[in-house]
């Protein structure tokens, strides 16, 4: 049973594809909110346009995606985030760029808008003012009680972003976190692109996860065009993917050891991390494989002695990545620091569809790559490592094992990389009006969304792109509570959340 | 097995160059920025940076420099966690609005002699975002830059190559 069976709607909109999208009423849009609440339904996404508020949701039982619709001339609808806090900061998004008020909402401070941009509601249309009022943080009272304010500029080379921390001694009471400081316009630079440009842009929301998105953008627009990519591109993209999770996880896993004062760690996984980059170049040539996929296919074959590069690089890691992972199991002082450390409950990784590492390390048994088998993963064979624990000591171990997995999947798809076509050529146009595309593919840090419409030319009437990072940021903020300040680097190294990703 | 594996590492020095196709190239480069490090500045030079609103694709790059195969630390170039520690900003990104009040500060915490270098092409002139409602656009829109080091993002080598430049800007301007 599909889930628009049981949601009442009013109809369905046939250009959208693969996975279908309905415009509901009031009483449709609400059966929505309840089975999200209930946790019948996983909320994907939810994103605006000018008169419009869509939800993308996956059934947690039969795994079948459906997107609605509602439809809101008058610029209200019935708020999400008052049932199901999953959907807060996007709702508080969808305010911020597009005006449009959720009725009954509990929180409706701004969450991109820092007022700076010199106007509001860029994506609106329209050219209403919001009033400007101080932010608000959440209050936290009692006695001893004292407040730490981080960043948005950081000590370490990482993104900008605020932290709120009340304390009671060295025990963290709350943290809020206040982002928005990368908003870089992207949906609306979109607007009006060209597919060659927009996919340039998705390439660019999260630099670490360049190959993620660029692969779903291209899915989504070969979805709406109906078209699809040759099985040698396919395969070439994935290789991309996993290159870049391996390059990734290698980075963190050893960032995560230098938080908790084991440089040694930190030392070989970066070496082990630049040689991924250098194959990477060697292969494709880009260290972090920018701009490689496009809809349609991949701009670029492999290079001729890339495939030797790769299969150096997978020799290289099989003879080393054991014996660190010897060195993690082994050193006291580290499981020291990382076991019971960070805690995100099972029930919250489950009720906000946590993504990645940091679902799976809580139990969320989701890979995209599996539990959608988009192309070529329906044909390669991996393992999908889920932990309960949920410390940080878990999210390095699944880490771990998927560093193996992506080691076995590079194998499979060099072994597999036959002669074929790079790139299925686009029409020249839609034949038919606007159509719409949705993917989602499987980034080191968890699911990507990107969801899109066309018009008749092939230029991008909307795009939006939901990063993992949406549903994990929240989780941080749980996961810190009880442990003590200095444990922070160490507990959001292991998140790894995106700032950019969510920014945009 | 903990003794072994410190064996075998400290048996291969890391900090030589990588035995890749630049190689060579890459110690070329390293001996010149030594060089000129320690002519121009007989001291060493602290780097504080901060991404303005970057796709944190150059901020990758950035850590590049401090793995086993580049080292950047052995030149006297530092990466230190406060302005009030540096010498050089080493800024990312088009400059989006709701960083251009934190990088002015950042850059008015800056002690004086210091020198901006803007790294990679958003942060030259915006880049890919340049016209966004959200971003102000190069990073010399808002403070003076001292050099502009393009890429999208700027491999390691050109980072180092665009160091170089600026110790012997720093020579010329001390
Ligand atoms: S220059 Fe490229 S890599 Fe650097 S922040 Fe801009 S888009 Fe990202």
């Amino acid at each position: 049973m599909g889930i628009l069976d049981s949601i009442p709607h009013v109809k369905a909109v046939p250009s959208h594809r693969p996975w279908p999208r309905a415009i509901v009423t009031e009483a449709g849009w609400q059966a929505a909110i309840d089975r999200l609440a209930d946790g019948e339904l996983t909320l994907l996404g939810f994103w605006g346009e000018p008169t419009a508020v869509h939800m993308a949701m996956r059934d947690a039982g039969s795994a079948a995606i459906a997107v609605v619709t509602y439809e809101c001339p008058a610029g209200t609808f019935p708020s999400v985030a008052n049932r199901h806090p999953p959907a807060l900061r996007l709702e508080r998004t969808i305010h911020d760029l597009f005006g449009l008020v959720p009725t009954a909402a509990d929180d409706l401070r701004p969450w991109l808008d820092h007022g700076a941009w010199g106007q509001s509601y860029p994506l609106s249309g329209g050219n209403a003012s919001r009033d400007v009022r101080p932010y608000q943080f959440l209050p936290a009272e009692g006695e001893a009680l004292h407040q730490v304010a981080v960043g948005p500029v950081h000590a370490g080379i990482i993104e900008p972003g605020h932290f709120r921390f009340t304390a009671n001694g060295e025990h963290v009471v709350r943290l809020e976190q206040r982002l928005g400081y990368t908003h870089k316009g992207t949906e609306a630079l979109m607007q009006g692109a060209s597919l060659e440009a927009a996919a340039k842009l998705a390439g660019r929301a999260s630099g670490d996860s360049t190959v993620a998105y660029a692969f779903a953008f291209a899915c989504a627009v070969e979805a709406a065009l109906q078209i699809e990519a040759p099985r040698r591109a396919t395969l070439l993209r994935a290789l991309m993917a996993e290159l870049e999770r391996l390059a990734n996880h290698l980075g963190d896993i050893g960032a995560i050891c230098n938080d908790a004062s084991f440089a040694l760690m930190h030392a070989q996984t970066g070496v082990l991390r630049e040689r991924c980059l250098r194959a990477a170049d060697t292969a494709f040539g880009h260290r972090l494989m920018m701009d490689v996929i496009v809809p349609g296919g991949v701009r670029r074959d492999i290079a001729p002695d890339g495939v030797s590069a790769l299969r150096a690089l997978v020799a290289q890691l099989r003879k080393v990545f054991p014996r660190l992972i010897e060195l993690y199991d082994n050193t006291a002082s580290l499981q020291d620091r990382t076991v019971t450390t960070g805690i995100v409950k099972a029930e919250y990784a489950r009720r906000f569809g946590a993504g990645g590492y940091v679902g799976r390390a809580s139990g969320r048994d989701f890979d995209a790559r599996r539990a959608l088998a988009y192309g070529p993963y329906d044909a390669l064979s991996f393992e999908v490592p889920v932990l309960e624990a949920g410390d940080v000591n878990a999210r390095v171990w699944i880490r771990i094992r998927e560093v193996e997995q992506s080691v076995a999947l590079i194998e499979q798809i060099l072994d597999r990389l036959g002669p074929g076509g790079l790139e299925t050529a686009l029409p020249a146009r839609s034949g038919g009006g606007a159509c719409e595309g949705m993917a989602l593919t499987e980034a080191f840090r968890g699911d990507v969304l990107v969801w899109l419409r066309l018009d008749g030319e092939l230029r991008i009437d909307r795009c939006h792109l939901r990063d993992a990072s949406w549903f994990q940021w929240p989780l941080l903020e749980t996961a810190i509570e009880g442990n003590i300040i200095a444990d922070f680097p160490l507990c959001n190294k292991s998140f790894n959340c995106s700032y950019s990703g969510v920014d945009l | 097995m903990r003794n072994t594996l410190f064996e075998s590492l400290t048996h291969r020095s890391l900090t030589e160059p990588a035995p890749a196709p630049d190689g060579s190239a890459l110690a070329e480069l390293a001996a010149k920025v030594d060089r000129a490090a320690q002519a121009r500045l007989g001291r060493s030079l602290a780097i504080r940076e901060v991404d303005a609103g970057s796709c944190n694709g150059c901020e990758l790059e950035i850590h590049a420099l401090s793995n086993a195969f580049y080292d950047v630390e052995r030149f006297g170039l530092r990466f230190v966690a406060s302005p009030r520690h540096a010498d050089v900003l080493l800024v990312t990104g088009p400059v989006t609005k709701n960083m251009r009040e934190a990088l002015e500060r950042t850059y008015n915490a800056t002690p004086d002699p210091k020198w901006v270098v803007a790294v990679g092409a958003c942060a030259v002139d915006g880049g890919m975002f340049r016209g966004s409602y959200a971003c102000v656009g190069g990073v010399s829109e808002t403070i003076p830059v001292d050099l502009h080091i393009g890429g999208c993002p700027p491999s390691p080598t050109d980072l180092l190559k665009g160091l170089l430049a600026l110790l012997e800007h720093v020579g010329g301007k001390g």
